[in-house]
Parts: C-alpha cells; structure tokens; sequence
C-alpha cells in the first residue's frame, strides 16, 4: 500500500502549497492564512489539518511522536502515528525528548520543547471570534484592524456574571503584541508554555481550512485584566502514579461511590518520572 | 471657524427616484441641528452618508477630526472609519436593538468602546460604566441586567451612554424618540439637551416632529423629496417660515 | 491499584476485523458485488458520484459496498481517493444542448421543440410497495421509440425564451481563469462560479431543505422549471499539442434550467431570471434543489433584500458538505476529558464560592 502513495501521502505540489502557506504564517506570527485544505484519508475535524501541516514537513530522518490529550496510545493518536509510520516510514516514538516533530491534539507535552523541536497543533476552530461573531467577513475585518474590543467584552461579561474569567480552555492569546490567536483547545494551563517557547509551534485547521504559527521565542501573552490577571488550574493533589505537582491530571472515575484519582495526563512525563525513581 | 462636518452636493438615486438631491448641510461644534421631514423625505438617507455608511452618488462629506485635519469621508479607507465610528462619533439608532449588543449586560455595552481603544482594568471600567450610567439615569443595580428586559425608553439612553462615553464630538440621531410614551420622550429630550450641553457635543437629530426639533436644536434644516427647502435658526423658521412647505408642515402640527 | 490502560492499538485492530464480519453480514446470503450495485442501486451510485465529485460508477458502487450502503462514508472514500489523482487539465465546457437526450421536460411550455420525453422516472408511478419485487423476475419489454433527429431539433428553452429577450442572457465566458474550490479556500463574499462549485458536491438533504425553505416564504424566487434535461454529454480536452479538442467519453448528467423571478427597472425592460443546477447522474431533485438555491444567492447581484438562510452565502455553503459537517459533528466522539476536566475544576470553584457566600450570609 505504501509503494502506491507518495512520501507522507500528500504529493509534492500539495505539500509546497502547504509549506508556502506555513512560511506567511512564520512571517506573521499569530495570523489566520487560508490554504487549500485537501480531502484526507481521516474525516475532517479528526485531524486532518495538523496531519497535512506534519506530512507537509516530515522529512525520512524526522522521528515522530503523537499525543491526544496528552496520551500516546488514545485512539486517534495511534491512528494518526500508523498513518505516518505506514504512508512515511518515519521512526516513531512516545518519549518527548527523542521527537523532532510532535503532532498533538489539546494538550503541550509537559516536558520543555527544545530548539529544532516542532509542536504541530490540531485546530477545530481557528477563529477566536468566531463565537461572538459567526460571519468571517466581519472578523477578518476584526483582526486586520485590530478591532478586539469584543474579546474583551466576552471576558468582562464572565467577570460580572462568575466572578472569574470562564475560559478554561481555547483561551485565546495575543502573538506577538498584534493577533490575537486560539492556542487551539488545549487547557490554559497550557498557555505560558507557549510563551517565548524554543520550539517552533505550528497549527492546522483542516476543515476550515486555516494555517498559523508562533515562531521560536514569540511572546504570547494570554488575554486578561490588570485587576484580574490571568491563571492557571492548580491541582491540590499530586499524579497518584508518579508523585508528580504542576503537571495537568487526568480525573480517572475509580467504582460509583464517588471513587475518583488523579493521575497525569501527560503520560510519557509520567512514565518518565516513574522510571527515574526506580 | 471650519464646520465640523461639511456636506456638499449630496445626492442619492435608487432607480428612477432621488431620494436626496444636492443637498448641503453644515454642522458647527456644539450645535444641535435638526432635521425635519416627512416620512420619504429622504432625511435618514441623508443622514447614512452624513455618517459614512452609505455611499453617494454624487457630493462630499468632509469632517475636522480631533487634530483640526479636515478629511472627506470618501478618501478615507473603511479602516480609519469604523476607527471615527468607534470614538470620534456616535450613531443613535432609531430601533435600540440595533445599536446595542442585546446578549451582552449594560455595563459591557457601555464598556465596549473603552476595552475597544485598550482600556484593561475591569474595575475602573465597570466604574465608568456606573458613571454614565448614572448621568444617563439608569439605577446602578442594572448594570449586569442585558437590555433585553430593559424598556424602550432605558434601552434608548444606554445606547445613549454606549456613545458617549469615548465624548465623541459628533453624535448622529435617527429619530431617537419613535416609539417611545410621551412623557418617555419628554424625559430622553430632556437627558439629550443637557448632556449635548454639558459635554459642548455637536448633535444632528433626523425626525419627524418639529416639537422635538424646537426642544433640542439650535438650528432646522426641512427636507422635502430629497431637497432642503429651508434652513435657519430653529425658533425663526419655525415661528416664521419663509418657504411654503414649511409653513404648511408648521400649520398642520396640533396645537398642544 | 489503577494501572494506566494500554492497548488501544490492539483494540482499533479488533474493531476493523468485526468491522469487516459485520460488513459482510450473514456468510450464507449471496455477497453483494459492485455490478449489481453499480446497475439495481444506479441512483445512489449517481450520489456518490455526485457528492464525492467524481465521475466514476464502479468506484463509487465499490465505495458503497465498502461503507456498508452509507452514503456520506462512501462520499468520503471517494473524495479521498479523488485527491491522489493527478490533474492534466480542464475540459472544455460541457455542451448540454448536445445532450443525447434520456429524458427532456419542462414546466414553462405544454408542447416545444422536441416534445417532453418522460424516459425512466419515478415521477407518475403509485408509490406502492410491490411485492413481486422481492422475488428475483424479468421486467417487461420497454417500448422503443424511433431514434431522434439531431441535437438541433431539441433547443433549451432558455434559448427559446433568450431570442425574444426574455430570459437575461447567461455569463459570458470571457476566458478569466475560472475559480476552483478544490485549489483555493473559498474567500466570502465569492463569485457564482465558487457558489455552483460548491453547491454541485453538497449534500443533497441540506440543499434540498434549502430550496424547499425558498418556496415557503423564506426567500421566494417564483421558480418554474424552464427544462429539465437528462442524458449523456461529450467530454472533450484540449491538448497543447495538438490545439483542438479530443474526446475523452461520454458521461451522463442532469441539468435544470429555472426561470425566475423577473426583474427590471427604467433603464432595463423586465427579464426572468436564472438558476442553475447540474449533477452527475441522474438527480433530478438535486439539480433542481441546488438551482433553486443559486437563484437565492444571487439575490444580492440581483438587488433583492437578503432576508433567509438561502441567501446568506456564508451560511449555505459553509455547511453544505456532508464530509466537513460530519467530520465536526461525529468529532465529538473523540475524547475531550482534558477541556472536560478544566470546565469541571471551575464549575466546582464557583460552587464553593457559592456555597462559601451562603454561609457566610447565614
């Protein structure tokens, strides 16, 4: 089956769109490019846009990881790496440290990205307007004005009604001191690893069919009010399996007595740990 | 002293009809003009491009902006104008609905242009809000409330304070009372006169009722079929219409 | 103790496997093969061609094996497939008036040039059910007609109606290079051409929806179906070297002219308007659904209020295509307990906060 498709299954001409799309969006940090996205062996909304920008890229010595909510071995993460491993060959891993591109669908491994690292993002919805105002003529308008009042707006309404900012996730951010950007569904907690990261962060959106970046060393500054600034989740007990605090847990529902643990999500930051304490 | 806003030559057609025809109008800082019509008279067509959001066919708009700069509303690009349309002028709606967010709560609508130009302390912003909305007297205990169960009247001075509150020089009005209960109206008239004066702003107010236009303006322009047929100090032209048309419009209104 | 679950590949695996033995169904039934899906299901094949924007009946009958009768997943495969396959170019438009003709009606006009030819429709059968159908049988003999004249003798009614004026002329082509949905991402407010490109591959219970909803008051347009024409059409292919045109084969289609509201004004004397639509296959309902639907969205062009959903271009054809609809939609079955765990720590914040203030009120 291999033999039939060409290297990491998109032909070379897709994958120069691609990597033409991906370079405006390097030179504009933060900014929505529109790319041709193209039909993908997997249904749009599953991935397609960050497999096309990591097919776009990959080259025979790259060694590729693939997390899902910070897993290796979720469904999808797996689906996505046998795509790879079947359509490029590529050596794959599960150890963030060994990876040179790290495609991931909402979540920022817990170990710090190194330089010559790429994190490439799964994006459902590039727009983060797009739920205060659904038409894309008007928020393209928006964003080449610098028109952002009404993201605030958003988060002064949370503040009046909760008392606190209730973005918890998605929560959008400011690239470079001019876009404003969704850092794509991962939770906020994941938000100051984006900020003046050494890696390189790339993100698809498939299905609508956008491209962004955030170049190495970018500042990225998570959206909020002098009087209340932005914070993340804090978890009061540590990863019930490695000991871990301040990485983000995964809530595991033990039996229907309200039995519950929390472990990392992260799971080869908590592999890790558990090896080096051995 | 150049007028704040210049308009030359105006002229609109939508198929066979000019719903205005070369009209000039200027309006000089801190005056209310009034302009009176009909329904069909083309007066809020008058006043979409006295604001930019609609195109002529054919005439001017020149506006003095904060720096003295005289600039054509035709040669600036859309991005300078939604810029003007956010701070330098307002737009009260005739149909609040349209000029307010009415998913979002009072003090966000005030606070909007304010987050819009980079204000980011919550707490001084909501103060702000609680102030305009106490100068355009909506009780404090309203300001998360969203204008969806305010009443008419309310709903008009929020959109009232949502322009204001960036202290624009210019503030259009399209028929800002319509709908409204009577003694509803006389109270809004009453916030519209003394706020244009407190705060020196120019105001060109479109209606339909000369009562209105004696209360607020300082001078009237009456349009008739897209032409201006008279302009002058409002107390003379009303009192003393020179033009036939505006002596008919003046005899026909009730006596109170 | 809670030992961290592994094993999702062994198990996505397990579920091709039974996948596959339930896809086959019960071993002692016949198994299905593509030419009897490519002949008894001729119509589903034709919506798959249709939507998966490929002309080709085999692979979409084999499509729909595979998906299991699942029009969408079978969409998807061929879509798929469509995108490993190289391009050499673009066909010289289709010339519809060649058409040979399989069925020719219209709605505007009781008797014209050519006559209404029924051919093969459900249109005035009793739906039903017929039982001898589910024994194998032959059907009776058609008829056979006398063959048709020449193309010549069966003109479009909009031509008709065009050489008195009556009907606005369709676009020139120009020779601007022609937009190409599948090149470029559709940048709003776009071009009729991106509109009917889009349109053509959509799914047909949504536009079908969206036409219907122009009919009931939600953007009325007072269609009448001018012609509806379906048959074989040539395709032809310049090549470079040679600088006239080949023909490459024959594919059938469906086409429907509506005429439309007129308009007119002081300057122009009143002309009826046009939608558009055109499948593989024979669809009558999409073609004519998405015809109903490319008048509607002309209503801007055309100076008509934008009032309906059927008008409002970026709502249409953002939703249009079933593979990115269900792609979003079934996406939510992939697992979100990451957010889900951030929503669930602040909900129970503000609970405590909430309970906190209650106390401390009592």
């Amino acid at each position: 089956m291999s033999e039939a498709y060409n290297f990491a299954y998109l032909d070379e001409g897709t994958k120069r769109m691609i990597r033409r799309a991906l370079l405006k969006a390097v030179a504009v940090p933060g900014y929505q490019v529109p790319f041709a996205s193209r039909e993908m062996p997997m249904p749009y909304g599953w991935g397609t846009g960050g497999v096309q920008v990591t097919a776009a890229i990959l080259g025979r010595s790259d060694v590729l990881k693939v997390i899902d909510q910070g897993a290796d071995d979720t469904t999808n993460a797996v689906s996505i790496r046998r795509f790879f491993a079947k359509t490029a060959g590529v050596a794959t891993t599960t150890r963030t440290t060994e990876a040179t591109v790290i495609q991931t669908r909402h979540r920022i491994p817990e170990t710090p990205l190194t330089e010559g690292q790429t994190l490439v993002y799964q994006v459902p919805i590039p727009e983060p307007l797009r739920f205060l105002e659904p038409r894309e003529t008007e928020t393209r308008q928006m964003h080449a004005l610098a028109e952002y009042g009404l993201m605030h707006v958003k988060l002064y309404e949370d503040i009046s009604r909760h008392g606190h900012i209730a973005t918890t996730y998605a929560y959008p951010v400011e690239v470079a001191g001019r876009y404003v950007m969704d850092p794509s569904p991962t939770p906020k907690f994941d938000n100051p690893k984006m900020d003046d990261c050494p890696a390189l962060q790339l993100f698809g959106a498939g299905r609508e069919r956008r491209i962004y970046a955030v170049p190495p060393y970018t500042k990225v500054r998570s959206l909020d009010f002098e009087d209340h600034p932005f914070r993340v989740q804090t978890f009061t007990e540590p990863c019930a399996l490695c000991g871990a605090r301040g990485h983000y847990l995964d809530e595991v529902v033990t039996d229907d007595a309200g039995g519950r643990m929390f472990i990392c999500s992260d799971t080869d930051a908590c592999e890790t740990r558990r090896e080096d304490a051995r | 002293m150049t007028p704040l806003l210049s308009a030359h030559g105006l002229t609109k057609t939508y198929g066979p009809r000019k719903a205005c025809d070369g009209v000039d109008i200027d309006v000089t800082e801190g005056e209310v003009l009034a302009i009176v019509g009909e329904s069909g008279s083309g007066k809020s067509t008058l006043l979409s491009m006295l604001a930019g959001e609609l195109a002529p066919d054919s005439g001017e708009v020149r506006y003095r902006d904060r720096e003295g700069r005289v600039r054509s509303l035709g040669e600036i690009g859309p991005a300078e104008l939604r810029a003007l349309a956010r701070t330098d002028w307002g737009f009260v709606r005739q149909d609040a609905a349209q000029g307010l967010r009415m998913a979002v709560s009072a003090g966000g609508n005030v606070g909007e242009r304010l987050m819009g130009l980079g204000q980011r302390h919550y707490g001084n912003i909501r103060a702000q809000a609680l102030d305009w909305l106490d100068r355009v007297e909506i009780a404090a205990d309203r300001i998360d409330d969203p204008p969806t169960c305010f009443s008419g009247g309310m709903r008009q001075r929020l959109q009232i304070a949502r322009n204001l509150v960036t202290a624009p020089g210019l503030v259009l009005m399209d028929e800002p009372t319509s709908g409204l209960d009577v003694s509803v109206q006389a109270r809004l008239l009453d916030l519209i006169r003394r706020l244009s004066g407190e705060l020196g702003l120019a105001v060109v107010i479109v209606t339909h009722d000369l009562a209105v236009a004696r209360l607020l303006s300082h001078r009237i322009a009456v349009m008739r079929a897209g032409k201006v047929v008279e302009t002058g100090l409002t107390d003379q032209v009303l009192d003393d219409p020179a033009d036939a048309y505006t002596q008919l419009l003046v005899s026909s209104v009730l006596a109170a | 103790m809670y030992v961290a679950v592994k094993g999702g590949e062994a198990a996505i695996d397990n579920a091709h496997r039974l996948l596959a033995e339930v896809r086959r169904g019960d071993p002692a039934v016949p198994e299905l093969t593509v030419a009897q899906i490519r002949e008894q299901m001729a119509l589903l094949v034709d919506r798959v061609m249709a939507e998966g924007s490929l002309n080709d009946p085999d692979l979409a009958a084999l499509a729909l094996k595979q998906a299991r009768g699942d029009v969408v997943e079978a969409v998807f495969l061929v879509r798929a497939f469509r995108t490993t396959l190289p391009r050499f170019g673009a066909s010289v438009p289709l010339d519809t008036g060649a058409m040979a003709l399989r069925r020719r009606v219209s709605a505007t006009f009781k008797d014209l040039p050519g006559g209404q030819v029924l051919g093969p429709t459900f249109d005035y059968t009793h739906r039903l059910v017929d039982f001898a159908l589910a024994e194998e049988g032959a059907p009776e003999t058609a008829a056979e007609a006398e063959p048709r004249e020449d193309a010549a003798a069966t003109p479009r009614v909009t031509d008709l109606l065009g050489r008195d004026g009556l009907i606005e002329p369709s676009p020139l082509d120009d020779g601007t290079p022609l937009p190409d949905i599948t090149r470029e991402p559709v940048d709003y407010p776009c071009e009729r051409a991106t509109r009917l490109q889009a349109l053509a591959r959509g799914d047909e219970g949504f536009i079908l929806a969206l036409g219907y909803s122009t009919q009931r008051g939600y953007g009325r347009t007072h269609p009448f179906v001018g012609e509806i024409r379906v048959g074989t059409v040539e395709v032809e292919f310049v090549p470079e070297e040679l600088g006239f045109p080949v023909p490459l084969g024959t594919v059938q289609v469906t086409e429907c002219q509506m005429v439309n509201q007129f308009k007119g004004s002081r300057a122009v004397p009143p002309q009826f308007t046009r939608g558009y639509g055109l499948v593989f296959g024979q669809s009558e309902r999409k073609a004519m659904a998405m015809a109903l639907v490319d008048r509607a969205l002309r209503a801007g062009e055309l100076g008509e209020p934008l009032a309906s959903p059927a008008q409002d271009q970026e709502f249409v054809l953002a939703h249009c295509d079933s593979l990115q609809a269900t792609g979003f939609v079934e996406h939510l079955k992939l697992p979100h307990y990451v957010d889900f765990q951030a929503e669930l720590e602040l909900v129970r914040r503000l609970r405590a906060e909430f309970e906190a203030g209650r106390e401390a009120a009592e």
